[in-house]
């Protein structure tokens, strides 16, 4: 049933919208209710994301589409299987403030594949590799540097030196930055593999996903 | 002609006994028998061939549209009419491609929609061979789940898995792509009926010291509203909002796809909020301080700019999704759940009910000072708002309405009275022109004994006319009304008011003549250029048998208001042009 039939039709009318009653709030960008005087948009921080994972196909191409497509901040992104045949774990280092990094984890447990997803805490135990490719006109002291990061030399040949470095990422940092000396050629770097420390279980699971 | 549809296993040379599975194709298409699935909705083609050789022995009734685009679309609104996955069918490459927008579509709408692509055979995968496009690949970020089904023993627990993933949790569009071989290879197995994977555990209840603490929330409240999103329709949950609602006395407000999840009729309804809502619901939206809102994700057209959405508000969130649950609003009390049953929960965990009765008063005066109202002056221009009237006049409540994009969709929206869900077909969150007549279509074979009108646009119109073939064919009683005002209205208002009137490839400088074109289709035409003759088209037009198209010559300069520009404040809502 129509509302106003046989009325006579006007148009919009009211109160203008400077004249009208308005609220005392207000809320930021996240859409969280702040107090307007101290508004401050919460700052973005480094964190690890592990999730447990069903190997099907595409869904590593899945996981990495959903960063791009909500434009979350990704710094890496390793991927390998675990002892349970048929399940990944996947290592996500990120760059976010906490709504983001909530979000993500949200969003990562929408995906059908997806067993378990949760932000590791502050101290997770975390490694990550580099191989480093060097001139080899000092091997020396490419080799000190190399024992002083407890690295490994891959191989060496009379132009060039290849060395291997594993560690926490600031350690693998200040290696790349003592090896800037020797001239660097080429570098491939890993992202961040991690598990929870202890006796903490990194993904918790029910026997099936096993 | 639709009698040459295939309706029951018929004589053919092959030994097959018509109900073996033999193949994938029979599997895949089993599968659908076993999911309960009645109609299809797709195009032929190459790679899809074997399933569709299949369907031949099936009971399932097959509608063949004139485009992909008109398949999706058509299946999605089934889905919304009957709330079952709708099921649309296309092959490899273009077909694929063809059904993206309408599965984005689904998607995007939480609509349950499955869409099945053939493919060219897995071993020539990759090759770019002659009509092959990674419909995986292209329709990863806009479904749900989807699979390239890779072997004929599991490609119709595939499908059944799809289905099951459309439907339940927070329903979406999923697709499986079928390759040739696949559905042409060897397979005796009844894929059985469709099941959840097992790493997919929907949520159905909330946690129950959550609910009460809401509870208490809303009960101390003195200017709440409810927001009811298209999960109440979803979840069947809207008789439990009516009671709800009406014994705590607290005014409803409805999203978009929320519309008909609550009665307008009603004296607590405040209809609809958002970029074209009511005065009153904006007002109230903007000023309540505690919000419960059921099955909604805060689309950016429905908040506004984030920073001026219900500022003072606590806010519970009912959502089966965890992720839309503070990802643009955030939630004081997240409430996890199916709708239905947390609202049940909700329900029982009210003490009491909170004191609105000055805050009634309040919404009521709001009603008064911004009631929904155009202007008619004698001898202008026929009103859209006022065709949109008429029709609602002239049909029952349980009327389907469906619609394409832009201007005369906010106007269907904002002067049809919602008394029901699922009558209320459109597309929302992406804007997708041309959804209203293949939608009229799959809603038709939904409810073939309701009224369904279709408002379209011209330009939304003429993005997906050809499937009036499909109308005509089917025989369908449908009636498409265009509101003509030979422009892509909605861009031309916005250009009035934020390109300075430069109306750059808004206006149409000549449109076919549709009643003419509804003829020359087998349709029924009709046109109305003045008031008088309103009445007795809509009365001509609703009466025949079959698709019928009127044509509106609506008032060019009739504008969409209210309006809350992109972003800006709900309660700043503007009027008029001169407001914004």
């Amino acid at each position: 049933m129509s509302r106003r039939q046989d009325v006579q039709r006007r148009g919009l009318e009211g109160p203008r919208p400077e004249e009208r009653t308005r609220p005392i709030g207000r809320r930021n960008s996240q859409g969280i209710r702040i107090d307007p005087e101290i508004e401050a948009e919460p700052k973005p921080r480094r964190t690890t994301i592990s999730a447990y994972v069903k190997n099907e196909p595409g869904v590593l191409a899945r996981v990495s589409g959903l960063f791009h497509r909500r434009q979350f901040n990704i710094e890496s992104l390793t991927v390998g299987p675990t002892q349970n045949e048929g399940y990944s774990r996947i290592t996500l280092v990120v760059e976010e403030p906490d709504p983001g990094i909530e979000q993500i984890r949200k969003q990562l447990n929408r995906l059908i594949p997806v067993v378990h997803v949760r932000e590791l805490d502050s101290n997770p135990v975390a490694r990550e590799l580099v191989i480093v490719k060097v001139d080899g006109d000092e091997p020396d002291k490419v080799h000190a540097i190399t024992e002083m990061y407890d690295g490994e030399t891959l191989d060496a040949g009379p132009r060039t030196v290849t060395v291997q470095i594993t560690g926490s990422e600031n350690k693998i940092d200040d290696a790349i930055d003592a090896f800037k000396q020797f001239n660097i050629r080429e570098i491939a770097r890993t992202g961040q593999a991690a598990l929870a420390r202890g006796e903490e279980e990194t993904a918790r699971v029910e026997a099936k996903h096993t | 002609m639709s009698g040459e549809q295939a309706q029951a296993p018929r004589d053919t040379e092959t030994e097959r006994e018509p109900t073996a599975v033999t193949n994938g194709a029979d599997a895949v298409v089993r599968a659908l028998e076993n999911a309960g699935v009645e109609h299809l909705f797709g195009v032929q083609g190459g790679a899809i061939m074997p399933v569709y050789d299949s369907l031949y022995r099936s009971d399932m009734r097959h509608i063949t549209m004139a485009h992909e685009q008109g398949a999706v679309h058509a299946a999605t609104a089934y889905g919304v009419v009957t709330g079952e996955p709708g099921v649309c069918m296309a092959t490899s490459g273009p077909g694929a491609a063809n059904l993206v927008t309408g599965i984005a579509d689904a998607n995007m709408d939480s609509n349950p929609l499955i869409a099945l692509t053939g493919q060219v055979p897995t071993d020539v995968v990759g090759n770019d061979v002659f009509q092959e496009t990674d419909a995986v690949g292209i329709t990863s970020p806009v479904t749900k789940a989807n699979v390239f089904a890779d072997d004929p023993d599991s490609v119709g627990t595939d499908v059944g898995t799809a289905f099951a993933l459309a439907k339940h949790g927070r329903q979406g569009s999923t697709l499986v792509d079928l390759p040739k071989n696949i559905t042409n290879g060897e397979t005796d197995r009844d894929p059985g009926a469709p099941t959840l994977p097992d790493t997919y555990e929907p949520p159905e209840t909330a946690d129950p010291d959550a609910v009460a603490a809401a509870a208490a929330a809303l009960r101390q409240a003195e200017k709440p509203v409810i927001l009811a999103g298209g999960g109440v329709i979803k979840a069947d949950a809207s008789e439990e909002l009516r009671s709800f609602a009406i014994e705590h006395e607290i005014p409803v407000i409805t999203t978009m796809p929320g519309t008909g999840a609550f009665p307008e009729d009603h004296e607590l309804s405040l209809e609809i909020a958002g970029m074209h809502g009511t005065g009153y619901a904006n007002m109230a939206i903007t000023m309540t301080d505690c919000m419960l809102a059921i099955g909604t994700r805060f689309a950016d057209r429905l908040t506004g700019g984030v920073e001026t959405f219900a500022p003072d508000a606590e806010i519970i969130h009912i959502d089966i999704d965890p992720a839309e649950v503070s990802k643009n609003i955030e939630a004081d009390h997240p409430l996890i759940g199916d709708a239905k049953a947390v609202l049940g929960q909700f329900a029982d965990a009210m003490t009491g009910s909170p004191s609105t009765e000055a805050w009634l008063e309040q919404c009521d005066m709001w009603k008064q000072e911004y009631p929904m109202d155009y202007a008619a002056p004698e001898d202008a221009p026929v009103k859209p708002q006022y065709i949109v009237e008429r029709f609602d006049e002239a049909t029952d409540d349980d009327t389907i309405v469906t619609t394409g994009v832009g201007q005369h969709q906010m106007w269907a929206w904002q002067y049809w009275t919602w008394t029901q869900p699922r009558t209320w077909v459109s597309s929302h969150g992406l804007g997708t022109m041309g959804y209203g007549l293949p939608a009229a279509i799959g809603a038709k074979l939904a409810a073939p004994d309701r009224d369904v009108v279709c408002f379209d646009g011209d330009g939304s119109f003429l993005m997906t006319c050809q499937e009036l073939s499909v109308a005509v064919r089917e025989n369908l009683d449908i009636t498409v009304v265009i509101l003509n005002n030979k422009a892509i209205g909605m861009v031309r208002q916005w250009q009035d008011v934020f390109f300075d009137e430069r109306h750059m490839a808004s206006e149409y400088p000549w449109v076919p003549e549709f009643d003419a074109l509804a003829e020359a289709f087998g349709a029924r035409g009709f046109r109305i250029d003045t008031d008088d003759e309103v009445d007795d088209v809509i009365e001509e037009a609703l009466a025949y048998d079959g698709p019928s198209v009127v044509d509106v010559y609506i008032d060019p300069d009739e504008k969409v208001y209210p309006m809350v520009p992109s972003g800006g404040d709900n309660g700043l809502f503007a009027l008029t042009e001169d407001q914004l």
